[in-house]
Protein backbone atom coordinates (compact mmCIF):
# COMPACT_ATOMS: atom_id res chain seq x y z
CA UNK A 1 0.00 0.00 0.00
CA UNK A 2 1.73 3.28 -1.17
CA UNK A 3 2.06 5.52 1.94
CA UNK A 4 1.94 9.63 1.44
CA UNK A 5 5.54 9.68 2.37
CA UNK A 6 6.49 6.50 -0.76
CA UNK A 7 3.85 8.56 -3.08
CA UNK A 8 5.90 12.17 -2.07
CA UNK A 9 9.35 10.41 -2.49
CA UNK A 10 8.36 8.89 -6.21
CA UNK A 11 7.32 12.23 -7.52
CA UNK A 12 10.07 13.86 -6.32
CA UNK A 13 12.76 11.36 -7.92
CA UNK A 14 10.88 11.59 -10.74
CA UNK A 15 11.21 15.01 -10.44
CA UNK A 16 15.02 14.90 -10.72
CA UNK A 17 14.80 13.13 -14.02
CA UNK A 18 14.72 16.32 -15.75
CA UNK A 19 13.80 15.54 -19.36
CA UNK A 20 15.65 12.61 -19.79
CA UNK A 21 12.73 10.41 -20.10
CA UNK A 22 13.22 9.50 -23.76
CA UNK A 23 16.95 7.76 -22.68
CA UNK A 24 15.46 6.30 -19.28
CA UNK A 25 12.72 4.30 -21.41
CA UNK A 26 15.31 3.28 -24.17
CA UNK A 27 17.95 2.11 -21.23
CA UNK A 28 15.44 0.12 -19.40
CA UNK A 29 14.30 -1.58 -22.35
CA UNK A 30 17.13 -2.07 -23.54
CA UNK A 31 18.97 -3.73 -20.30
CA UNK A 32 15.35 -5.83 -19.91
CA UNK A 33 15.75 -7.21 -23.59
CA UNK A 34 19.00 -8.00 -23.02
CA UNK A 35 18.83 -9.46 -19.60
CA UNK A 36 15.65 -11.06 -19.30
CA UNK A 37 15.58 -12.70 -23.22
CA UNK A 38 12.41 -14.12 -23.21
CA UNK A 39 10.71 -10.48 -22.94
CA UNK A 40 11.67 -10.05 -26.64
CA UNK A 41 9.32 -12.62 -27.84
CA UNK A 42 6.62 -9.86 -27.23
CA UNK A 43 8.36 -7.71 -30.05
CA UNK A 44 9.44 -9.73 -33.16
CA UNK A 45 8.13 -6.66 -35.46
CA UNK A 46 10.72 -4.80 -33.42
CA UNK A 47 14.14 -3.77 -34.56
CA UNK A 48 16.04 -4.81 -31.01
CA UNK A 49 19.17 -3.60 -31.42
CA UNK A 50 20.40 -1.02 -29.44
CA UNK A 51 19.52 2.58 -30.05
CA UNK A 52 16.97 1.53 -32.45
CA UNK A 53 14.45 4.18 -32.93
CA UNK A 54 11.63 1.47 -32.03
CA UNK A 55 13.15 0.85 -28.77
CA UNK A 56 13.39 4.70 -28.04
CA UNK A 57 10.05 5.32 -29.38
CA UNK A 58 8.46 2.72 -27.38
CA UNK A 59 10.89 3.29 -24.23
CA UNK A 60 9.80 7.21 -24.32
CA UNK A 61 5.88 5.59 -24.51
CA UNK A 62 6.55 3.57 -21.37
CA UNK A 63 7.76 5.88 -19.09
CA UNK A 64 5.41 8.73 -20.41
CA UNK A 65 2.59 6.10 -19.28
CA UNK A 66 4.65 5.93 -15.70
CA UNK A 67 4.61 9.69 -15.85
CA UNK A 68 0.71 9.58 -15.81
CA UNK A 69 0.64 6.77 -13.30
CA UNK A 70 2.21 8.91 -10.78
CA UNK A 71 0.83 11.98 -11.87
CA UNK A 72 -2.54 10.23 -10.69
CA UNK A 73 -1.16 7.74 -7.87
CA UNK A 74 -4.45 7.97 -5.60
CA UNK A 75 -5.85 6.75 -8.94
CA UNK A 76 -4.14 3.95 -10.64
CA UNK A 77 -6.90 1.86 -12.01
CA UNK A 78 -8.96 4.74 -13.60
CA UNK A 79 -5.67 6.50 -15.06
CA UNK A 80 -4.12 3.37 -16.12
CA UNK A 81 -7.71 1.92 -17.57
CA UNK A 82 -6.91 1.79 -21.16
CA UNK A 83 -3.21 -0.11 -20.87
CA UNK A 84 -5.23 -2.46 -18.89
CA UNK A 85 -7.36 -3.09 -21.73
CA UNK A 86 -4.41 -3.41 -23.74
CA UNK A 87 -2.04 -5.79 -22.00
CA UNK A 88 -4.88 -7.88 -21.26
CA UNK A 89 -6.91 -8.43 -24.26
CA UNK A 90 -4.50 -7.62 -26.91
CA UNK A 91 -0.88 -7.81 -26.12
CA UNK A 92 -1.74 -10.84 -23.09
CA UNK A 93 1.88 -10.31 -21.73
CA UNK A 94 2.28 -13.15 -18.92
CA UNK A 95 1.24 -11.89 -15.57
CA UNK A 96 2.47 -14.23 -13.45
CA UNK A 97 6.03 -13.55 -14.33
CA UNK A 98 4.33 -10.75 -15.78
CA UNK A 99 7.34 -8.74 -17.90
CA UNK A 100 6.32 -6.13 -15.60
CA UNK A 101 8.98 -7.57 -12.84
CA UNK A 102 11.79 -7.66 -15.25
CA UNK A 103 10.85 -4.25 -16.27
CA UNK A 104 10.61 -2.19 -13.10
CA UNK A 105 13.91 -4.30 -12.38
CA UNK A 106 16.00 -2.80 -14.73
CA UNK A 107 13.95 0.38 -14.55
CA UNK A 108 15.24 0.67 -11.10
CA UNK A 109 18.75 -0.39 -12.02
CA UNK A 110 18.57 2.66 -14.23
CA UNK A 111 17.61 4.87 -11.89
CA UNK A 112 20.06 3.52 -9.38
CA UNK A 113 22.79 4.14 -11.92
CA UNK A 114 21.56 7.56 -12.72
CA UNK A 115 21.29 8.44 -9.09
CA UNK A 116 23.65 6.63 -7.18
CA UNK A 117 22.84 7.51 -3.37
CA UNK A 118 19.95 9.19 -3.65
CA UNK A 119 18.45 6.43 -4.42
CA UNK A 120 18.18 5.68 -1.06
CA UNK A 121 16.35 2.42 0.74
CA UNK A 122 13.27 4.50 1.47
CA UNK A 123 13.24 5.86 -1.98
CA UNK A 124 14.53 1.88 -3.53
CA UNK A 125 10.94 0.79 -1.22
CA UNK A 126 8.18 3.41 -2.85
CA UNK A 127 9.49 2.57 -6.11
CA UNK A 128 9.08 -0.74 -6.04
CA UNK A 129 5.66 -0.59 -4.46
CA UNK A 130 4.51 2.25 -7.35
CA UNK A 131 5.55 -0.48 -10.02
CA UNK A 132 3.76 -3.68 -8.28
CA UNK A 133 0.84 -1.16 -7.86
CA UNK A 134 1.38 -0.73 -11.56
CA UNK A 135 1.64 -4.39 -12.59
CA UNK A 136 -1.41 -5.46 -10.49
CA UNK A 137 -3.07 -2.37 -12.37
CA UNK A 138 -2.27 -3.63 -16.00
CA UNK A 139 -3.03 -7.24 -14.91
CA UNK A 140 -6.80 -6.42 -13.46
CA UNK A 141 -8.44 -7.42 -16.81
CA UNK A 142 -6.71 -10.39 -17.18
CA UNK A 143 -9.57 -12.54 -16.05
CA UNK B 1 22.05 -24.65 -14.02
CA UNK B 2 23.29 -21.32 -14.99
CA UNK B 3 26.71 -21.23 -17.83
CA UNK B 4 28.46 -18.04 -18.06
CA UNK B 5 30.29 -17.43 -21.12
CA UNK B 6 34.18 -16.39 -20.68
CA UNK B 7 33.38 -12.67 -21.50
CA UNK B 8 30.69 -12.68 -18.63
CA UNK B 9 33.00 -14.53 -15.90
CA UNK B 10 35.53 -11.83 -16.83
CA UNK B 11 32.72 -9.24 -16.60
CA UNK B 12 31.47 -10.46 -13.20
CA UNK B 13 35.47 -11.04 -11.60
CA UNK B 14 36.20 -7.68 -12.98
CA UNK B 15 33.22 -5.97 -10.96
CA UNK B 16 33.90 -7.38 -7.93
CA UNK B 17 37.41 -6.68 -7.29
CA UNK B 18 35.99 -3.35 -6.62
CA UNK B 19 33.08 -3.98 -4.56
CA UNK B 20 33.20 -3.41 -1.04
CA UNK B 21 32.22 -6.58 0.67
CA UNK B 22 31.30 -5.10 3.92
CA UNK B 23 29.44 -2.22 3.29
CA UNK B 24 27.30 -3.45 -0.14
CA UNK B 25 26.37 -6.61 1.99
CA UNK B 26 25.60 -4.75 4.65
CA UNK B 27 23.80 -2.25 2.57
CA UNK B 28 21.55 -5.56 0.06
CA UNK B 29 20.60 -6.98 3.28
CA UNK B 30 19.29 -3.65 5.10
CA UNK B 31 17.53 -3.04 1.94
CA UNK B 32 15.99 -6.57 1.43
CA UNK B 33 14.73 -5.97 5.13
CA UNK B 34 13.75 -2.37 4.06
CA UNK B 35 11.98 -3.08 0.74
CA UNK B 36 10.80 -6.52 1.17
CA UNK B 37 9.76 -6.07 5.47
CA UNK B 38 8.42 -10.09 5.35
CA UNK B 39 11.56 -11.26 4.84
CA UNK B 40 12.78 -10.00 8.37
CA UNK B 41 10.97 -12.76 9.70
CA UNK B 42 14.09 -14.63 9.52
CA UNK B 43 15.74 -12.73 11.52
CA UNK B 44 13.69 -12.34 15.14
CA UNK B 45 17.11 -12.26 16.93
CA UNK B 46 18.74 -9.04 15.30
CA UNK B 47 16.76 -6.83 17.61
CA UNK B 48 15.42 -3.47 16.41
CA UNK B 49 14.28 -3.48 12.84
CA UNK B 50 11.88 -0.94 13.24
CA UNK B 51 12.74 1.61 10.41
CA UNK B 52 14.34 2.14 7.86
CA UNK B 53 17.30 3.99 9.94
CA UNK B 54 17.24 1.29 12.78
CA UNK B 55 17.84 -1.42 10.52
CA UNK B 56 20.73 0.17 8.47
CA UNK B 57 22.25 1.17 11.47
CA UNK B 58 21.62 -2.30 12.52
CA UNK B 59 25.29 -3.92 14.02
CA UNK B 60 23.56 -7.63 13.83
CA UNK B 61 22.69 -6.93 9.81
CA UNK B 62 25.83 -5.44 9.27
CA UNK B 63 27.87 -7.94 10.37
CA UNK B 64 25.33 -10.65 8.51
CA UNK B 65 25.17 -9.24 5.12
CA UNK B 66 28.92 -9.53 5.45
CA UNK B 67 28.67 -12.81 5.85
CA UNK B 68 26.42 -13.50 2.90
CA UNK B 69 28.40 -11.28 0.42
CA UNK B 70 31.64 -12.85 1.64
CA UNK B 71 30.01 -16.01 0.35
CA UNK B 72 28.71 -14.78 -2.47
CA UNK B 73 32.76 -13.88 -3.53
CA UNK B 74 33.54 -17.81 -2.77
CA UNK B 75 30.99 -18.90 -5.42
CA UNK B 76 32.62 -16.10 -8.05
CA UNK B 77 35.68 -17.86 -7.12
CA UNK B 78 33.96 -20.76 -8.54
CA UNK B 79 31.86 -19.94 -11.02
CA UNK B 80 32.09 -23.47 -12.73
CA UNK B 81 31.35 -24.97 -8.90
CA UNK B 82 28.61 -23.41 -7.77
CA UNK B 83 27.13 -26.12 -6.55
CA UNK B 84 29.33 -27.56 -4.86
CA UNK B 85 30.40 -24.50 -3.26
CA UNK B 86 27.16 -23.21 -1.61
CA UNK B 87 26.20 -27.29 -1.12
CA UNK B 88 26.28 -26.91 3.06
CA UNK B 89 24.72 -23.46 2.55
CA UNK B 90 22.31 -24.90 0.29
CA UNK B 91 20.88 -27.69 2.93
CA UNK B 92 21.10 -25.24 6.20
CA UNK B 93 18.90 -22.71 4.48
CA UNK B 94 16.74 -25.36 3.32
CA UNK B 95 16.39 -28.07 6.30
CA UNK B 96 17.07 -25.69 9.63
CA UNK B 97 16.37 -21.92 8.08
CA UNK B 98 12.98 -23.12 6.28
CA UNK B 99 13.77 -20.33 3.92
CA UNK B 100 11.75 -20.17 0.54
CA UNK B 101 13.94 -19.58 -2.54
CA UNK B 102 12.07 -17.20 -3.50
CA UNK B 103 13.76 -14.11 -1.27
CA UNK B 104 17.09 -15.64 -2.37
CA UNK B 105 15.55 -13.91 -5.89
CA UNK B 106 14.71 -10.83 -4.45
CA UNK B 107 18.21 -10.62 -2.79
CA UNK B 108 19.78 -11.32 -6.10
CA UNK B 109 17.65 -7.90 -7.40
CA UNK B 110 18.31 -5.74 -4.38
CA UNK B 111 22.05 -6.93 -5.11
CA UNK B 112 22.01 -5.60 -8.59
CA UNK B 113 20.09 -2.41 -7.77
CA UNK B 114 23.20 -1.94 -5.09
CA UNK B 115 25.87 -2.51 -7.41
CA UNK B 116 23.68 -0.19 -9.60
CA UNK B 117 23.79 2.67 -7.13
CA UNK B 118 27.63 2.21 -6.61
CA UNK B 119 28.86 2.00 -10.03
CA UNK B 120 26.64 3.99 -12.00
CA UNK B 121 27.39 4.41 -15.78
CA UNK B 122 29.92 1.55 -15.43
CA UNK B 123 26.76 -1.04 -14.35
Amino acid sequence: MLTAEDKKLIQQIWGKLGGAEEEIGAETLWRMFHAYPPTKTYFPHFDLSQGSDQIRGHGKKVVTALGTAIKNMDNLSQALSELSNLHAYNLRVDPPCFSLQFLAQCLQVVLATRLGKEYSPEVHSAVDKFMSAVAAVLAEKYR
Amino acid sequence: MVHWSAEEKQLIAGVWGKVNVEECGAEALARLLIVYPWTQRFFSNFGNLSSPTAITGNPKVRAHGKKVLTSFGDAIKNLDNIKGTFSKLSELHCDKLHVDPENFRLLGDILIIVLASHFGKDF
